[in-house]
């Protein structure tokens, strides 16, 4: 069942995208931003959780989450540090997808040529 | 006049303006942003069921291994293709901004790796990263103060 409900909220955070591009007439910069902050609000207001909860990856796996997992380490350390550690916490959970996307597009640019 | 020119302009370009298909495209990004979503919901059920992740830590080599995936599809020129056609399908996921990483790094090695690779491989990304880091910075600072203050939970 999570499997049905990761696949229709998934695709409707892609479409809420696609709308902010198309109606909106956002370039894709703009609308990931716009996205990600209000992936932070929301989580700010405790409503993602609910959502990752619900739809698994079709909430973890958009860019949402990671406004939702920045806000979430921030406030993770500030609970054990106070305020210094929303500095220290707000990568902590983001940590491993932004490490990996920086690692592999390294070595993908080492092993491929530009095409075009 | 060159008022009048201008909203002439405006006129005429957005007559010109191909009409974008919205129902074409938020169908197609619908169900490949839904698909994206479903592999994910697949590697995480692998991770929770064949190594010693639970529900909240399966999310980051799920995430990983999705990124990974997009730079190497990105690398051999596939993702692209998918994304002409998906729109926000593809961008959205968080295998967009692996693929806006890595379509950036790969593009300017001509430059060198240095400032090539190393400068302009968050050319795209960056803004998703300074703009979510601002945001979280100040909806934690919030949150915090209030939990200090003893009105929020």
């Amino acid at each position: 069942m999570i499997f049905l409900w990761a696949f229709i909220v998934g695709g409707l955070i892609c479409v809420i995208g696609q709308l902010l591009m198309d109606v909106g007439k956002l370039t894709p910069a703009h609308t990931l931003a716009a996205l990600v902050v209000s992936g932070a609000v929301l989580d700010g207001l405790g409503i993602y959780e609910r959502l990752i909860d619900f739809a698994g990856a079709g909430a973890t796996v958009p860019i949402t989450s990671f406004g939702n997992h920045l806000v979430h380490g921030a406030m993770q350390e500030a609970e054990e540090n106070g305020i210094i550690g929303i500095l220290t916490g707000i990568f902590e959970v983001t940590s491993s997808g932004i490490s990996a996307a920086i690692i592999f597009s390294f070595i993908a640019a080492l092993i491929f040529k530009p095409k075009g | 006049m060159s008022q009048n020119n201008k909203t002439h302009y405006q006129q005429l370009s957005s007559q010109m303006e191909p009409k974008r298909p919205l129902l074409i495209n938020c169908f197609n990004a619908f169900w490949i942003g839904g698909l994206i979503c479903v592999v994910g919901q697949c590697l995480q059920w692998f991770f929770i069921h064949y190594f010693d992740f639970n529900e909240q830590t399966a999310g980051d080599p799920t995430v990983a291994v999705l990124i990974i995936l997009a730079i190497l599809l990105t690398g051999l020129g596939v993702y692209d293709k998918f994304a002409q056609f998906a729109g926000a399908g593809t961008a959205v996921p968080v295998t967009g901004f692996a693929n806006a990483m890595s379509s950036a790094a790969i593009e300017h090695r001509t430059e060198g790796f240095v400032l090539g690779v190393g400068g302009n491989m968050f050319k795209l990304a960056g803004s998703v990263i300074v703009y979510g880091t601002v945001a979280a910075f100040v909806i934690a600072l919030i949150r915090t103060l209030l939990a200090q203050g003893g009105i929020a939970p």
